[in-house]
């Protein structure tokens, strides 16, 4: 059986340098650009379709003490995937044997349903392309042996990589030596709203995931849970009348022209 | 790296970045190393994952490293002396300090000359008119025999420890906080963890960077820090240490290759009153002033000789002096470090100028100043990546908008610039020098682009150019050139692998030398570095290693790349035991001694010497380490002086305010402002997502930091009106800058002399050329220097601030 995998975000050492914002970069090709000043050291205030690792940054008063907090964002790979849930186009959202959830752009229509589906607001749709994206956990490098770039840059070791129950192991034990060593309300966030997550976060601070930008308590909107439970077949309907009017469109005005990708 | 050497007998980062992994405490003050080393920052975290490390950060601002550490306290720029020497006073009265060590290993039992003293902010000997010091009573009193006369029990009341409980009194919580701007309750938080470190069974380390350099008193308050290590028993000591972190991949190599203001190994420059060889090595060979002092400068002839037949061959003989009579010599008296040097330039009394791999536009001080001294200047050559800020410096007025508008019209500007493409660290070969002084080989990864070539090789095609026309031509002064030796394969180019063996040294059958050892006064040896020797023996290229063993078990790996000295990965570690060899803590000793040998880490101490036979500070002609350094100009014992711009008198004498001896410039653009007109203490620094001035050319850093900002306290926003994103006007004396305001409670307005105090924070990276551009944050930077090192002040200086 292949072991599902996961990402350990020990958020206690991270120190918010961003070498893994620019290993998200280059690894995956996207281009870089000029930010615009808001005030902050975050590089930008939200991921974006060529933008999918994104170190948050915010500042809290916790017990009278100053708190600057820094908490890696991106795709959770959640074990219940709201976004597969929403997913109207088969073949578009994954999930890989791994665990990793993975976008087929392909099959990708860029109707935006996952961005509705996901309780972590994660995808993004590219308005040039008409296509939804995000983190893909390097599915290409895992696939080949490797760790994710995010995970082979981090010069702090904040970053693990492995299979999900040895990192659940590992970062409930960081947890407990954290309230050993007083931090009493130190512990590991998993999601448990979406089944558990594949990147688990410790966090000093778990009673208040939010400061860290993570969700409380993180569900799936139950409009996309009816939608794939006991409404599937509305939502088949939907789909099929969709895929009708795509082909009506078809008809009417022709094929949509891909000679771009030939090029390439 | 001057008071290191002064203290410790070499100036270096003690330890070593892997070693910080053993460190119960880690103080990390002057420096942001989560920002500014976040690699480095590895071995923090890991000490803090393992051993559960206590990070104690002390700085203006409440800043990355702060955001992990396990204390935080607020602090004013410029006020490290008085936080430290606070620091020194509570391990005193608090009976924290390590006895047994300081007895040992330290100068506190040495007595010091009648008539030494410390009055209203001046130590005795003080020379109003000259304003220079007479520093005779700061010596030992003699016992007749040339050596210094000691009281173990350290009770004498001139004896140094005793000298020093004295000078600190003054150090109280509360004056400390009144003059740093913190609460004496956040003090004595930090003072209890770091003074925890006392016990023999507990070691702290020392973390900083440019925040301690760069101050008129840098090199006092890094004398004090080593002070409080040597209170503390932490020096030599596995998790110890004063450790220096180097701000470029090898900062450090041209440190010790001798590109600042000495000789390669740390050997001095000679003057111009050292007329022969032997008057040179009178000058500087030091004589030992205990009698089980090692010593070890008294080789300094050896060191010296086989740097002269490294440089000048066969025209090197003992007839000649070696050659001696080649090098340059500098005036008596005169300082020839960054300011002097600029200042002479300004004043029109410098013709040309190299400058490889530095923008003085950029990263000098008082920017104003700069552009006008190279303008001064009849011809300028600029070895570099990119066109920088000083090869465009004559286009400033237009390049530089509004900030240079009253700078002379390219038309005006005589200098000739030459530009010349450089192959940068990725396309050539070499060693780097790390912080821990680890001479790391690497392999050029890519050739260089286009016409750009590696600097050995501009430098040698210059240097054969210019010898070419003494040949022809003649001229005032052609032997250093004409004897100079130059046996490369290519001479046009040489090979940094043999450039490399001949640092390293051979004998005169062209045998690779195994080490300093070996090095003779008799012309024998050729040796283009001491401390660099055994880094290419015989046996090869030792820089090249990448063995991952690790022994000890103590991160020390010694055949990972080579460490000078000898391979020595923790500096003084004879010092991690007691009077008989055992380890304080036996645990963390790097070095034991089992009766007949010293085994580990390669000994700071002779082989198989007993433990009595030397004192474990052999650089030093102590043979212990000094809490009471004479050769540093304004006192043995660090004082707190104010920056030269300060928006208080000095709490502690009014009228001896900043460092009596700090270099200060007189002319028309060396302005120094007060408090009245500009009343907000600002510092600089740099960005974890930057290089220096050198990825402003790179699209990576644009995207992850491409905006020039301000750091604003929240309530002094408030009080002038200013939002996140408002543009702001920062003024100095200087100059100017404008860009938005980042307003943040991670800057907090401080209370001083009752007064409350708002600090500026500035980052730099951002000039007129690159693919980012912004404002020169020197323009506001003033021209003052630390007196023992040449470096400017940057950290702590007053501005004004106005939205625009």
């Amino acid at each position: 059986m292949i072991e599902t995998v996961a990402k350990l975000v020990d958020t206690t050492l991270c120190i918010g340098c961003k070498a893994c914002e620019v290993a998200c970069q280059e690894w995956n090709d996207q281009e870089f650009t000029t930010g615009v000043f808001r005030n902050t050291y975050q590089t930008l205030p939200d991921l974006a379709p060529n933008f999918w690792n994104l170190i948050k940054f915010s500042e809290h008063d916790i017990n009278g003490e100053q708190h600057w907090l820094m908490a890696k964002y991106q795709c959770m790979h959640c074990a219940d995937a709201g976004c597969i849930k929403a997913c109207p186009a088969p073949g578009a959202i994954v999930r890989r044997p791994n665990g990793i959830v993975d976008f087929v752009h392909e099959n990708c229509i860029g109707c935006g349903y996952c961005i509705t589906g996901c309780p972590f607001d994660v995808p993004r749709l590219s308005p040039k392309t008409r296509k939804v994206y995000k983190c893909t956990l390097c599915s290409d490098r895992v696939a080949a042996g490797l760790e994710p770039a995010c995970i082979k840059t981090c010069p702090t070791n904040c970053l693990t990589f492995g299979s999900r129950n040895d990192l659940k192991f590992l970062a409930e034990k960081r947890a407990e030596e954290l309230r050993k060593d007083g931090l009493a309300n130190a512990g590991v966030y998993d999601g448990p709203g979406v089944g558990g997550t594949n990147v688990l976060y410790v966090l000093k601070h778990a009673d208040r995931p939010q400061d860290y930008g993570l969700p409380k308590d993180p569900r799936i909107p139950w409009t996309v849970s009816l939608w794939k439970g006991p409404l599937k077949w509305l939502g088949n309907t939907v789909f099929f009348g969709g895929l009708l009017a795509a082909l009506v469109h078809y008809i009417k005005v022709g094929p949509k022209e891909a000679h771009d990708e030939a090029e390439n | 790296m001057a008071s290191l050497a002064a203290t410790f007998g070499r100036g270096a980062m003690t330890n070593g970045w892997t070693d910080v992994v053993n460190a119960d405490v880690i103080l990390v003050m002057g420096g942001n190393p989560a920002e500014n080393h976040p690699v480095g920052f590895r071995f923090v975290m890991e000490a803090r994952r393992r051993r559960k490390a206590k990070l104690v950060s002390i700085d203006p601002r409440f800043n990355r490293t702060a955001a992990v550490s396990d204390c935080y306290v607020p602090m004013r720029a410029g006020t490290d002396i008085a936080f430290l020497g606070g620091l020194i006073h509570y391990a005193l009265e608090n009976k924290l300090y390590h006895a047994d060590y300081i007895k040992l290993h330290t100068n506190a039992s040495f007595l010091v000359k009648e008539g030494f003293g410390f009055e209203n902010g001046h130590f005795s000997g003080w020379n109003a008119e000259k304003k220079t010091y007479d520093r005779s009573t700061w010596q030992y009193e003699s016992d007749g025999q040339g050596f210094a006369k000691v009281d173990p029990t350290l009770e004498h009341p001139r004896c140094v420890f005793q000298l020093m409980r004295k000078h600190y009194e003054r150090y109280t919580p509360e004056a400390v906080a009144n003059i740093a701007g913190c609460s004496a309750g956040e003090f004595n938080r930090a003072a209890a963890i770091i003074c925890s470190t006392g016990r023999p069974d507990k070691s702290g380390t020392i973390l900083y960077a440019l925040g301690w350099t760069q101050h008129s008193h840098a090199v006092q308050l890094i004398h004090t820090a080593a002070m409080l290590q040597l209170l503390l028993g932490n020096v030599g000591v596995p998790g110890g240490g004063v450790n220096a972190q180097r701000g470029h991949a090898n900062i450090k190599g041209s440190t010790d290759m001798g590109s600042w203001n000495n000789l390669p190994g740390y050997l001095r420059l000679p003057r111009a009153n050292h007329t022969s060889l032997d008057e040179f090595l009178k000058a500087n060979t030091p004589k030992p002033l205990r009698p089980n002092s090692m010593n070890y400068w008294s080789n300094t002839p050896k060191f010296m000789t086989s740097l002269l037949k490294a440089y000048y061959g066969r025209h090197a003989a003992r007839k000649n002096g070696f050659g001696y009579h080649n090098l340059p010599k500098i005036g008596e008296s005169d300082n020839n470090s960054w300011g002097f040097f600029f200042d002479r330039m300004h004043k029109g009394s410098i013709e040309g100028f190299l400058s490889f791999g530095m923008n003085p536009v950029a990263n000098g001080p008082n920017t104003p100043k700069m552009l006008d001294a190279l303008s001064k200047l009849k011809w300028m050559i600029v070895v570099e990546n990119f066109e920088t800020e000083t090869a465009a410096f004559w286009n400033a007025k237009k390049l530089g908008e509004k900030y240079y508008s009253s700078f002379i019209d390219p038309a005006g500007i005589q200098t000739e610039v030459f530009l010349l493409p450089a192959a940068c660290f990725a396309e050539k070969d070499g060693a780097f020098v790390n912080s821990s002084r680890w001479l790391q080989w690497k392999s050029a990864a890519v050739p260089p682009p286009g016409e750009a070539k590696p600097d050995q090789e501009i430098i040698a095609r210059l240097f054969l150019k210019v010898r070419e026309l003494y040949e022809k031509e003649g001229g005032k002064a052609p032997q250093p050139l004409l004897q100079m030796s130059w046996d490369y394969a290519n001479p046009l180019s040489p090979s940094l692998e043999e450039v490399a063996r001949e640092v390293n040294g051979r004998d005169l059958a062209g045998k690779q030398l195994n080490g300093f050892g070996e090095l003779k006064d008799d012309g024998s040896t050729a040796c283009g570095n001491w401390i660099y020797c055994g880094s290419w023996p015989e046996a090869g290229n030792m820089m090249a290693r990448r063995g991952q063993e690790d022994p000890t078990g103590l991160g020390l790996f010694p055949n990972y790349a080579w460490s000078w000295p000898a391979n020595r990965r923790i500096l003084y570690n004879r010092a991690a035991s007691d009077a008989g060899g055992k380890g304080w803590d036996p645990q963390r000793t790097s070095i034991r001694w089992d009766g007949v040998r010293w085994t580990g880490d390669t000994p700071d101490y002779k082989a198989d010497a007993k433990p009595s036979d030397f004192g474990a500070f052999i650089m030093l002609p102590e043979g212990v380490a000094k809490l009471f350094a004479a050769d540093l100009l304004e006192g043995p014992f660090p004082e707190h002086y104010e920056p030269a711009e300060s928006p208080v008198p000095n709490p502690l004498h009014k009228e001896v305010s900043s460092n009596p001896l700090a270099s200060v410039f007189q002319g028309a653009l060396d302005k120094l402002g007060s408090a009245k007109d500009y009343p907000y203490v600002a510092i600089t620094y740099r960005l974890t997502e930057h290089f220096h001035y050198w990825t402003k050319h790179m699209h990576a850093s644009g995207e992850l930091q491409s905006n020039f900002f301000v750091e604003v306290p929240e309530e002094l926003a408030r009080e002038k009106g200013i939002k996140g994103g408002d543009f702001v006007r920062v003024t100095s004396a200087r100059g100017s800058v404008e860009g938005p305001a980042l307003v943040t409670r991670r800057i907090r307005p401080l209370k001083v002399e009752g007064k409350t105090i708002y600090q500026i924070g500035i980052p730099i990276h951002w000039g007129f050329v690159g693919r980012v551009r912004g404002p020169l944050v020197n323009n506001l930077t003033p021209s003052v220097y630390d007196p023992n090192s040449g470096t400017p002040e940057y950290k702590g200086f007053l501005v004004n601030l106005e939205k625009v």
